[in-house]
């Protein structure tokens, strides 16, 4: 049975094609033709929303059919309330980031119109993948169109940082790609459902040994994916080199798919793991967000500086995901979306500034304000709900994430919040640089202020942006009941645990040389 | 009721103001900054009137802001008697403020600007003293840093200004940070953010006999207070804030904002009588700051600055009150200082204004014959200030003093003794502004009638607001301090007073010679106070330059060298293989194409063999 679902996922996909049959020399035809169909695509996507059931946890929308017979993969897809959200803000942020390009982007127009599309189909892919296998493809094939986007219309040591950018994530999701066989192999079915039933079933069971290693298989590729520190060095070079629309498509939804997918897989199919490793992890992710900020303080490139306060960001989130708490993983998705608004838009504002003056470099730049107001106003709009300003977006996420936190371990949460002032240090040190200055020293006379196209461009942004900051009940309650089905698991798993007293089937050996340690974590860094 | 639409006027005003503000004429920019928030207040009064005699709290639920699981936060808004109190304060002298700006901001550029962002601030503050829970308060704290970082910075083009902006921001955040760890801190002792259910439920509780949780939460939204009104060791953002226009500086950084710690403290004054250690924390915090700022005060030749460091002092008295647990006298103080000392720095403004710009007090001089409402209106406030019988200021701090006598007469001393170091400073900057020649080169002038009428009006309040009984009409939420009215006490406080203004007189009246003598007398002990005891030097030492080395030279490196540095081992291994891929851009989408389908055919190979081998 068709669905809507399969309509907004291969939407793009016949739109790619579609753009692929128009001559190349219609350079304007292809700009307009890709703004206005991302945009319905965006409009179908909202009928998701509405037909949505908001209270109900689990996948709807499930659309399969069998795809390969041995080995047993499906097509099969269907969303939820995890990413329902994600969805909807991948085909939001794709016409933007297609508007925002037509200064930028002035050769091969249509190869690069086809791979944002192919990019819009991919992530969609991941987000709504039930069959683990048909996941990992989207998750492969995702990496191409943005490895040439970087490769082809990037600037600077481009190549090098596209090919930097592919070997990271490549192999970080070969252990994955090991992971998911192993799973296959156990299971029967690369059906999550299925997967997910087996487990919680107790039919379906680990050794403690085969669960860590599988845990780290999928966790280290989402950390690359995050990026988690110290797996994070890739992230500043693919920004700074590619175009704007690949560092919008990169922040606002690429960096999202790693922190999703640890929600979707390291919780609920690892429990065990998940419980034992999270106070490491979040140890982990509480380093990364300090030593994020402190590396924004010193950066004198301005897009360089937004890309490493990405780092610090997608700590928080991490953090949240393993407070292991209803307010740690609700405040985590919240501020996925947050984070895709807030920091894609300022990518969007960075790509602004390239069109207006061939520099990012900070001391290039003072006074914008007298020439831009309107310029200045918006981008200190986003500046704001970046350091975490109520009313706007990534306050209401922030200070879920906070809360859970707090809960989990004080002192973590307590240095988490650390970023609330760091992060105001280095935002406010970029906009009083790069807007504030003397008026006659100006060297910015020439630079104009906001267009009609780029304020067609971010007015959605910003009416989004306090849209979640000021009432998240519209959001909320979907993400919040799948959390709930999240939570379930990774506690249910905890009483089962206890229930069942018997010996590992493992040699004993090995399990208490690997495992040892680990349980020994929480103990060693003070946590919970 | 509609509390909810006090705050949303100014709102409305803001978005108006600052969308269409810059093509607008000035007068619509005035009608519409200035409308709303005299709508603002005549609401306030209907509100109040209305729920008259406010026995009991009003509270008003609109929606649901955010839920997740048993965390529910709600815009809730809260009307009792005391924010009925810190209503009136803040819509009645931000009305009056606004009036004034009109004349002030009248040949300055950025009209709207200004405007907008006065309505904005409007609009958090009622939010914050509206709010009903935490969060919301939060919500109006937060949103009221933002409007005192963009006003200060208002003057962008100067980099002073600038830096005063970041640094206050900056400074308030870490306080922000303690509040915020606070709430989230009785979330989980609690359940709840509510301010009522959190107060029922502490009642409950026994005093904490040592440092508990509950005290470090205490401890914790007194270091957030400890940010916003400008208290030890977070005070040093609040004398550079005066880079900001003038009647932000009466608004803000003197009238309202500032209060918010005070208020806030308050407003979870249950939560602190069960905690007399952190008391304790906040009453020697406030006394000290009193004391430190008002030497500070003495040695100081801007006007504005003048005036700021004696802002610091007396939100120093109303942390001592609250300490000492005379929580009506804090409020009392806060609303009688609102009236005095926005009166000083409007008159402060009206001054600046009629020698051009010029705020050192020795390039003025004789100017109570050019400017005479002024200079009568600022003599007012600096009789309120001085605590000198019957102005608004001798009520506040009379109630003040004696229940810091109940609790411990070494803190009356020191108190008193400052009051008297209050009544010399302000007084000083007075004479030498008004009496003597005229030391500049301008031609001063009074202001217009739009400046003037706020500052009589303001001095009539500075006069009579003493005889509003707060401390009886905030009764029934605290008990009145205790320790009666011991008369050789008031005498004392009033004598004092009346001696530092007769001492100032004296030395930059009569004979101006002695100041500088005394200075030179006290050579190093002088240059200490005069550079404000190198506060800011030493957090710049101990905090910003580590932290910013750190950032530059350790970490940055670190993550170039160390990090990268095993990745791009591996990466010079792959730019040979970056070669190959770079061949492969032959700008055909079917070559990627084809290679897309390759790769997926491979990875479909390795599963079927995966499968087989199951």
């Amino acid at each position: 049975m068709t669905t809507l679902l399969d309509v907004v996922l291969f939407l793009p996909i016949g739109l790619f094609l579609l753009v692929l049959l128009i001559p190349r020399e219609m350079g304007e035809t292809i700009r307009i033709f890709s703004t206005v169909v991302s945009i319905i695509v965006f409009l179908v996507s909202l009928g998701l929303v509405a037909n949505f059931d908001h209270s109900q946890a689990g996948y709807q929308f499930v659309s399969q059919f069998q795809w390969v017979k041995d080995p047993n993969i499906q097509y099969k897809i269907g969303i939820d309330g995890l990413s329902l959200w994600l969805v909807v803000l991948t085909t939001f942020v794709t016409p933007i980031a297609i508007m925002i390009s037509w200064k930028g982007i002035d050769f091969r127009l249509k190869e690069f119109h086809a791979y944002i599309l192919l990019l819009e189909f991919c992530l969609i892919g991941i987000f709504v993948s039930i069959d683990l296998f048909q996941y990992y493809v989207f998750w492969e094939l995702a990496l191409l169109p943005l490895y040439f986007m970087i490769g082809i219309w990037g600037h600077g040591r481009n190549i090098y940082s596209a090919v930097k950018f592919f070997l990271y994530t490549l192999s970080g999701s070969a252990m994955m790609l090991a992971a998911i066989l192993y799973l296959y192999s156990r299971a029967g079915s690369f059906d999550y459902e299925v997967l997910l039933a087996q487990i919680s079933s107790g039919a379906l069971r680990f050794t403690s040994l085969e669960e860590s290693l599988l845990f780290w298989a999928f966790f280290i590729a989402f950390a690359v994916k995050t990026p988690l520190f110290p797996v994070h060095t890739w992230l500043p070079d693919a920004h700074v080199d590619a175009p704007t629309a690949g560092s919008v498509d990169l922040a606002a939804l690429m960096l999202k798919v790693g922190t999703y997918s640890m929600i979707r897989f390291c919780l609920p199919l690892f429990p065990n793991a998940a419980r034992e490793f999270a106070p490491l992890i979040l140890t982990i992710s509480v380093i990364g967000i300090i030593y994020g900020a402190l590396i924004s303080l010193a950066q004198p490139n301005i897009k360089k500086l937004v890309a490493y306060s990405s780092v610090s960001h997608m700590g928080v989130i991490v953090a949240g995901i393993f407070s292991l708490t209803q307010q740690g993983l609700d405040g985590a998705v919240y501020l996925m979306l947050a984070h895709g608004i807030s920091t894609g838009a300022l990518f969007i504002f960075v790509g602004f500034l390239t069109d207006r003056k061939d520099s990012l470099e900070i001391k290039d730049w003072g006074g914008l304000v007298h020439s831009a107001p309107a310029l200045s106003a918006v981008f200190m709009l986003f500046v704001l709900a970046s350091v975490g300003l109520p009313l706007m977006a990534n306050f209401v996420g922030e200070f879920l994430v906070l809360q859970g936190t707090i809960q989990a371990n004080f002192v973590l949460g307590v240095l988490a919040a650390s970023s609330l002032v760091l992060s105001a240090c280095y935002m406010l040190w970029l906009f009083s640089r790069v807007f504030y200055g003397e008026r006659n020293a100006d060297p910015n006379k020439e630079i104009y202020d906001m267009q009609p196209r780029e304020w067609g461009a971010m007015l959605p942004m910003v009416f989004v942006l306090l849209w979640l900051g000021t009432y998240s009940h519209s959001f909320m309650p979907a993400i919040s009941v799948a959390n709930a089905g999240v939570m379930k698991h990774v506690s249910a798993q905890a009483e089962m645990q206890v229930r069942r007293s018997e010996p590992p089937l493992t040699p004993g050996v090995i399990v208490p040389v690997i495992a040892g340690p680990a349980n020994a974590a929480p103990e060693v860094l003070g946590a919970r | 009721m509609q509390l909810w639409l006090i705050p949303l006027v100014p709102l409305i005003g803001f978005v108006i103001n600052g969308v269409f503000g810059h093509r607008a004429p000035k007068r619509f920019v005035n009608f519409v900054a200035v409308g709303s928030v005299a709508i603002s207040f005549a609401l306030v009064l209907r509100a109040i009137s209305a729920l008259w005699p406010l026995d009991n709290a009003y509270v008003e639920q609109t929606y649901t802001w955010i839920q997740s699981g048993n965390l529910r936060i709600g815009v809730d808004f809260v009307l009792d008697r005391l924010s009925a109190v810190m209503l009136l304060v803040v819509s009645g002298v931000g009305l009056l403020i606004h009036t004034y700006s009109i004349g002030y901001m009248e040949h300055e550029g950025s009209y709207a600007r200004f405007f907008s962002y006065m309505n904005l601030f409007m609009f958090f503050m009622l939010t914050l003293v509206l709010g009903g829970n935490f969060p919301v308060l939060f919500v109006g704290w937060e949103g009221v840093g933002l409007c005192s970082y963009l006003l200060i910075g208002f003057y962008y083009d100067r980099d002073y200004a600038v830096t005063a902006g970041n640094k206050a921001f900056i400074v308030n955040r870490i306080g922000d940070m303690a509040f915020i760890i606070a709430i989230f801190l009785v979330f989980l002792q609690f359940g709840t953010f509510d301010f009522a259910q959190i107060a029922a439920k502490v009642d409950t509780l026994p005093v904490e006999a040592g440092f508990g949780a509950l005290s470090l939460i205490t401890l914790l939204l007194f270091v957030g207070a400890t940010g916003k009104s400008a208290q030890i060791p977070l005070y040093v953002w609040l004398p550079d804030a005066m880079a900001g226009p003038t009647p932000v500086s009466a608004l803000i950084h003197a009238a309202t904002m500032v209060t918010a710690g005070v208020y806030m403290v308050a407003r979870t004054a249950t939560m602190y009588q069960h905690t007399p250690i952190v008391m304790e924390v906040v009453a020697i915090v406030g006394l000290a700051t009193a004391v430190v700022s008002a030497i500070i005060g003495l040695a100081q030749n801007d006007i504005k600055k003048v005036f700021a460091y004696s802002t610091v002092s007396q939100l120093g008295y109303m942390f001592l009150a609250l300490g000492v647990g005379a929580f009506s006298a804090g409020i009392f103080h806060v609303m009688t200082h609102a009236f005095f000392k926005a009166l000083l720095f409007l008159g402060a403004g009206s001054v600046i204004h009629a020698v051009h710009g010029e705020q050192d007090i020795w390039k003025m001089g004789g100017l109570r014959k050019k400017t005479p409402v002024t200079f009568l209106t600022l003599m007012v406030a600096g009789v309120a200030i001085s605590g000198v019988y019957p102005f608004a200021g001798f009520f506040s701090k009379d109630e003040i003093l004696l229940a810091a006598h109940h609790h411990a007469p070494w803190m009356y001393w020191v108190a008193t003794a400052t009051a008297g170091m209050t009544a010399f400073y302000v007084f000083r900057a007075l004479f030498v502004t008004f009496f003597g020649e005229y030391r500049g080169h301008a031609h001063p002038h009074e202001s217009p009638p739009s400046m003037t009428l706020p500052l009589v009006g303001l001095a009539i309040l500075s006069t009579v607001g003493g005889f509003l009984n707060v401390p009886h009409f905030l009764e029934a939420m605290f008990p009145l301090a205790e320790g009666g009215h011991d008369a050789t006490l008031v005498y004392i406080a009033l004598a004092t007073g009346l001696g530092g203004i007769l001492l100032a007189f004296v030395f930059y009246v009569v004979n101006p010679g002695i100041p500088q003598s005394i200075a030179n007398g006290l050579g190093a002990i002088y240059r200490l106070v005069v550079n404000k005891f190198y506060v800011d030097e030493i957090y710049d030492f101990l905090v910003v330059r580590p932290v910013l080395t750190s950032s530059r030279d350790v970490f940055w490196a670190m993550d170039r060298v160390i990090v990268d540095g095993a990745v791009n081992g591996v990466a010079s291994q792959a730019r040979a293989v970056g070669r190959v891929l770079r061949s492969w851009q032959t700008g055909s989408i079917r070559t990627y194409a084809s290679w897309v389908a390759i790769g997926s055919v491979i990875i479909m190979l390795i599963v079927s063999i995966a499968g087989g081998v199951r």
